[in-house]
């Protein structure tokens, strides 16, 4: 019993140490004050003041734009490739699946420096320009993801009836249709799968953007800053705008919310819940209004929690 | 001529991709470890690199760093993964999901709440560097200890403990005879999830230890910042070669798992 009680706490007592950092940040989110430990008293000032920060917004939403488009791009990327090796001749299929592991235990750092010197390379020998932009942040993320999204889809398609697309063939399927109706349906939790992952190397990136960063899409003529490396920009120039606290906070309740959201999605994709409702109209519309009251209780919660706040 | 269309043609895009950015930039790295600036073949990188007391000061601290922080790792992380994977399953899948959901939150931001937490108790990287460093490092890299870990002790074979108990060993025999031999391959995974990306960090050594503690990554960076392409080719050639090296050596223990489970994740 007491052997019991001493693994439970000590699961707990680590587990709290992993949240402490980010919920020092949460509660000194509500506090004006420059560094944390220094309580100011309650105020919710932060929350306006980061959404009218320019600098910090234009950084979230780089990121978000080049976490879509990225997660995009390779999803399709890998997924065509995937069929495509799946089909191909055994040696053309050893030669893929050894390359696509080689970005998978690389480091992110060697393959940034990589890509930055062929930019160079490209860009003084051939283009005769410089290069670096939006674009070769673009090919930098989807390095990373890409082999990600190809060993999400590869088990699926290896589960997969091959007979079935056979027969979808002789029923009348040009080889197109029998791919979209008949391939592509199995193995989209695959797909969904790598471009989650895929999304989400992307939003925790440093290394590879910092490298091929240049200017564009919401910086203009300034180099491109995602939230990595703004945070480590102003962390170097030792001027943390306070305001980043209240930004640690929201990505916090959305990552939060996005968990809650995954658990509940895998839940119901397990056969005993399949069973249960039989037709798949059934799961999608249990899942909506899962869907709807979390976040609706989510954001009264939020709102309550601010109101009481707001009243001390 | 009408080409007709066939399955394997959509791997075209895909190789294509792979040959451009990702063969490609590596002979370009390869061509810069041994060339000088006129593009002339050289040792000079090889040898500044085994030679400069700065560069092998780098090499020693970073395969310290790495230790230390694996075996902390494990150390922490593996009665964690033990004792999760030993009672009622589904409240505990909820714990790992929470030990894992850190990890999401994106981690240059993870850092500097560290960062500021350890300056807030005194503990920062003006004072401690290779405390404050270590600290990050074990914080970041903790849950990709627990999954591989837990993982595994959910397929230990728990006949095999008992039939231990029956036939007389006591519970540090049954750890140290049945227990850990089965846990082999995820001891493994776990390591190779910390020791490699550890030895490439940067952000984490950077912004705790206020650029006291530089390790390869570092050393990687500085060296690109500084226009030193060649030296910076070499180290990540040098690092290509471990990353090679570490996964032969982990292919060896993983080999039998693989064959029995056809995915990856």
């Amino acid at each position: 019993m007491v052997k019991k009680i001493l693994a439970k706490s000590y699961v707990y007592l680590i587990l709290l140490l992993m949240y402490v950092p980010i919920i020092v940040l949460i509660i000194f989110s509500f506090t004006n004050s420059d560094n944390v430990g220094t309580w100011n008293g309650f105020t919710l000032e932060l929350y306006p003041r980061l959404f009218k920060n320019e600098a910090i917004m234009k950084a979230v939403g780089n990121t978000i734009i080049i976490a879509v488009i990225s997660a995009i791009v390779s999803t399709v990327l890998g997924t065509l490739g995937a069929i495509g090796t799946f089909y191909a001749k055994k040696r053309t299929r050893a030669v893929i699946e050894n390359i696509t592991q080689i970005p998978v235990v690389n480091s992110e750092i060697v393959i940034a420096l990589s890509l930055t010197f062929m930019f160079v390379f490209f860009g003084t020998y051939i283009f005769r320009t410089e290069i670096f932009s939006f674009w070769t942040i673009l090919i930098g993320h989807v390095v990373l993801s890409v082999p990600f999204v190809y060993l999400n889809v590869k088990p699926k398609l290896t589960q997969m009836d091959p007979s079935l697309y056979e027969a979808a063939i002789n029923l009348g399927c040009s080889p197109r249709q029998a791919l979209n109706k008949v391939i592509f349906p199995q193995i989209k939790p695959g797909i969904i799968s790598g471009f989650m992952l895929a999304i989400t190397l992307s939003l925790d990136d440093f290394i590879v953007t910092a490298f091929t960063s240049g200017p564009g899409l919401l910086s203009g003529a300034g180099k491109i800053e995602t939230i990595s490396t703004f945070i480590q920009s102003v962390i170097k120039k030792k001027v943390v705008p306070n305001e980043l606290r209240a930004l640690a906070t929201l990505i916090f309740i959305c990552v939060v919310v996005a968990t809650i959201l995954t658990t509940i999605y895998q839940k119901y994709q397990r056969p005993e819940y399949k069973m249960k409702y039989k037709s798949s109209d059934m799961v999608i519309k249990r899942n909506f209004r899962i869907l709807v009251i979390s976040t609706v209780c989510l954001l009264v919660t939020i709102a309550l929690v601010a109101i009481i706040l707001g009243m001390f | 001529m009408k080409i007709r269309f066939q399955r394997k043609y959509l791997c075209i895009p895909y190789f294509l991709f792979l040959i451009l950015f990702i063969i490609l930039p590596i002979l370009f790295i390869i061509y810069y470890a041994f060339t000088d600036g006129n593009g002339n073949f050289t040792w000079d990188a090889l040898i500044d690199f085994f030679t400069n007391t700065n560069k092998l000061n780098v090499l020693l601290m970073s395969l310290m760093f790495s230790m230390l922080n694996t075996i902390v790792c494990l150390l922490i992380g593996y009665p964690i993964a033990y004792i999760l994977s030993n009672s009622k399953l589904n409240k505990n899948a909820t714990i790992v999901m929470l030990f894992v959901m850190p990890m999401w939150i994106n981690f240059v931001l993870r850092t500097w709440a560290t960062r500021d937490v350890l300056n807030w108790i005194g503990l920062g990287g003006g004072d401690y560097p290779y405390l404050a460093t270590m600290i990050g490092l074990v914080y970041n890299y903790l849950p990709f200890v627990i999954l591989p870990l837990y993982n595994v002790m959910l397929k230990l074979d728990r006949q095999q403990i008992e039939a231990a108990l029956d036939l007389g060993c006591n519970r540090i025999q049954v750890f140290t005879k049945s227990i850990i031999p089965q846990s082999i391959p995820g001891v493994v995974s776990a390591a190779m999830m910390v020791f490699m990306p550890t030895m490439s960090s940067y952000v984490i050594s950077d912004v705790l230890s206020e650029g006291k503690v530089v390790l390869f990554g570092n050393s990687i960076y500085l060296s690109f910042s500084n226009n030193q392409w060649n030296i910076g080719s070499f180290i990540s050639l040098f690092m290509l070669l471990l990353v090679g090296i570490s996964m032969l050596i982990s292919r060896n223990f993983t080999e039998k798992d693989d064959k029995k489970e056809s995915s990856r994740w």
